[in-house]
């Protein structure tokens, strides 16, 4: 199968603009801009299944049809915050096909009225907001960005900003705080930001590697996209794997693949190291829940959709698979997901200010071998008296690896009699 | 100090990225171009910042102390932050670090004793099938070094070090 995303894997030099119009690129992009109507392009993208890639996986037509159309001006952000250990995807799109990603960013423009785009990159990310930055200068030189656009009323600039570490600027009301100059704390919604977003002006939000599909999707058609995938889960997805895998990396593959395939195809994971057995998945990242391998065929072989990894009680999420061999006791990384929650939690709602606290002192005693069973029973207790009230989906993340490592690896906790 | 008179043009390119009713956005880029001399921010910078933007410095410091990218104190010519979350620990991050310790002599959060590298310990990075690997923070912004060896980055902590002579 051909790449969709990946293209700079099969075609050599795709980021420079010769080479990626040389291959199809920028003419869908025209041709969105000069013979079709934003309606038109909302109703492919849509009718293609596109599903956000940054983790809620929510309708991305669906998303554009919302945005508020009273209201002016309106604006398109790019989130490529990508913070969530275990998800490096988007930074290998910005960094190999930087034109393909900055090209659906601008059907996206276009198509919900947006003459400004801003992408929000995580502060760690200077060299790729340099690549595009460079790649954003040439787009203009070529005519593909400025005003008045292949001659139409339609304009449009392209705008690279920098956070400076926080990985809650990832969630999309405390990314628009940030680009707005404040700190990265969540807004109460409603309202959405379709309606109230940037600088109080509809606003559309999605992850980078779901403007990358648009593209493709508007050169080939919604059919062809959707004949790719699982009919709930359309197209194809990058896995990003890590963890105790031979061949750690970004896997472009269609939606439902199997977790076996991906780990151990040998053009993919290639086994386990060491030849040890896969004990558990976190399949999105920190924020997971804990799917129960030991060996399990069944597990191994569930297709890597939405709907089917929710059948292993878990999220597919952003599709960060972290890989747990049997040598990995689930206390130690319940130690490392909590402190990393502990230090990103916001502060902006109690129940998570104080819950990642708690549960960052109390996870220490628990990791060690003189746990006590009160301490257990506590760390429960704060985790599940935070689930369901928290500002923003943080809050809940935290809890994900604590509650459902607890209970389905309860070996990794017992208590020394 | 004075943001527009050493740094002109980035002051500009700034400020043209943002609407008039949106100037505020571009506090985070000044930022990062006040810390660019000295590796942390001044009180002077603050100032300088906040009548460019038409805020108020506590608006300012409230910025500041949100992101970790941000410095209020001196340290070393050069942060070596390394990653040892969650994938790259399960691919011997850890480990790597305090053989990184051992081989500086300092501890996490320490600066060398010339005052050239302060070594950190920091959250995913996106890069998480390189391990191990880690970013430098310094003069000239920030740098990925990834796949790394204690060895490798003892050469990577050597080139920085005589960079940051020849810069002063
Ligand atoms: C704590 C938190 C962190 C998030 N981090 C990211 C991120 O780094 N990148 C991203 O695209 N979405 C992230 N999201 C999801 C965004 O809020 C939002 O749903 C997404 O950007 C929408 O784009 P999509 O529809 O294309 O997925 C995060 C959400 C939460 C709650
Ligand atoms: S849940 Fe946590 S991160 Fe989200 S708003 Fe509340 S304190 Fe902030
Ligand atoms: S965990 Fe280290 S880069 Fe992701």
């Amino acid at each position: 199968m051909a790449y969709v995303l990946l293209r700079h894997r099969e075609i050599p030099d795709l980021h420079k603009i010769d080479v990626y119009k040389k291959n199809g690129g920028l003419a869908a992009f025209k041709n969105a801009v000069t013979k079709m109507t934003p309606a038109e392009v909302i109703d492919v993208v849509k009718n293609s299944g596109l599903r956000g890639r940054g983790g809620a996986g929510f309708s991305t037509g669906m998303k554009w049809s919302f945005i508020d159309a009273k209201s002016w001006p309106h604006y398109i952000v790019a989130n490529a915050d990508e913070s969530e250990p275990g998800t490096f995807k988007d930074r290998e799109i910005m960094e190999s096909n930087p034109l393909q990603f900055l090209e659906g960013l601008a059907i996206g423009a276009y198509a919900v009225g947006a003459h400004t785009a801003y992408i929000y990159l995580r502060g760690e990310f200077w060299q790729v907001a340099d690549i595009l930055d460079a790649k954003i200068a040439e787009m203009e030189k070529a005519g593909y960005l400025g005003d008045n656009l292949f001659g139409t009323d339609f304009s449009l600039r392209i705008y690279t900003h920098l956070g400076a570490g926080a990985y809650i600027c990832g969630e999309e009301t405390a990314l628009l705080e940030s680009l707005e100059g404040k700190r990265g704390q969540p807004r109460v919604r409603p309202p959405f930001p379709p309606s109230v977003g940037l600088y109080n002006k509809p606003t559309i939000i999605n992850n980078v590697e779901t403007f990358t599909n648009v593209p493709m999707i508007l050169a080939n058609g919604a059919d062809w996209y959707k004949s790719m995938g699982t009919a709930d889960s359309a197209g194809v997805k990058i896995f990003s794997l890590s963890g105790r895998v031979r061949r750690p990396g970004n896997y472009e593959l269609p939606f439902g693949t199997t977790f076996r395939e991906l780990i151990y195809g040998e053009k993919y994971g290639a086994g386990v190291q060491d030849s040890r057995t896969v004990k558990a998945i976190m399949p999105a990242g920190a924020s997971s829940s804990m799917i129960v391998v030991n060996g399990d065929d069944k597990v191994l072989d569930t297709p890597m959709d939405y709907a089917s990894v929710r059948t292993l009680r878990a999220e597919l999420g952003s599709a960060s698979v972290i890989v747990l061999d049997d040598t990995v006791n689930i206390n130690w990384v319940i130690n490392k997901t909590i402190r990393f929650f502990k230090h990103e939690s916001c502060g902006k709602c109690t129940p998570c200010r104080e819950g990642t606290f708690w549960m960052n002192k109390i996870v220490q005693r628990v990791s060690g071998e003189d746990r006590t069973q009160k301490d257990l029973d506590l760390l429960m207790s704060v985790a599940k008296q935070m689930q369901g009230r928290c500002l923003c989906a943080l809050g809940d993340f935290s809890t994900m690896a604590v509650t459902t490592g607890m209970e389905r690896f309860p070996e990794d906790f017992q208590v020394k009699q | 100090m004075s943001l527009e008179k050493t740094y002109p043009k980035e002051v500009k390119q700034i400020l043209a990225k943002y609407p008039p009713e949106g100037k505020r956005s571009a506090v985070m880029p000044l930022l990062f171009l006040a810390q660019r001399e000295e590796g942390y921010i001044t009180k002077a910078a603050i100032e300088d910042i906040a009548q460019l933007l038409d805020i108020t410095t506590t608006e300012i410091d409230a910025v500041i102390t949100f992101y970790t990218l941000y410095h209020q104190e001196k340290a070393g010519k050069y942060r070596v932050q390394v990653c040892n979350d969650l994938p790259c620990a399960l691919r011997g991050a850890d480990k790597f670090l305090e053989d990184l310790c051992e081989n500086l002599a300092i501890k996490v959060g320490e600066t060398t004793p010339d005052g050239a590298i302060t070594l950190e310990a920091v959250a995913c990075l996106a890069a998480c099938n390189n391990a191990p690997m880690f970013q430098t923070q310094g003069p000239d912004g920030i740098k990925y070094y990834e796949n790394m060896t204690v060895a490798k980055t003892m050469d990577v902590i050597q080139t920085l070090k005589h960079a940051g002579k020849e810069a002063e």
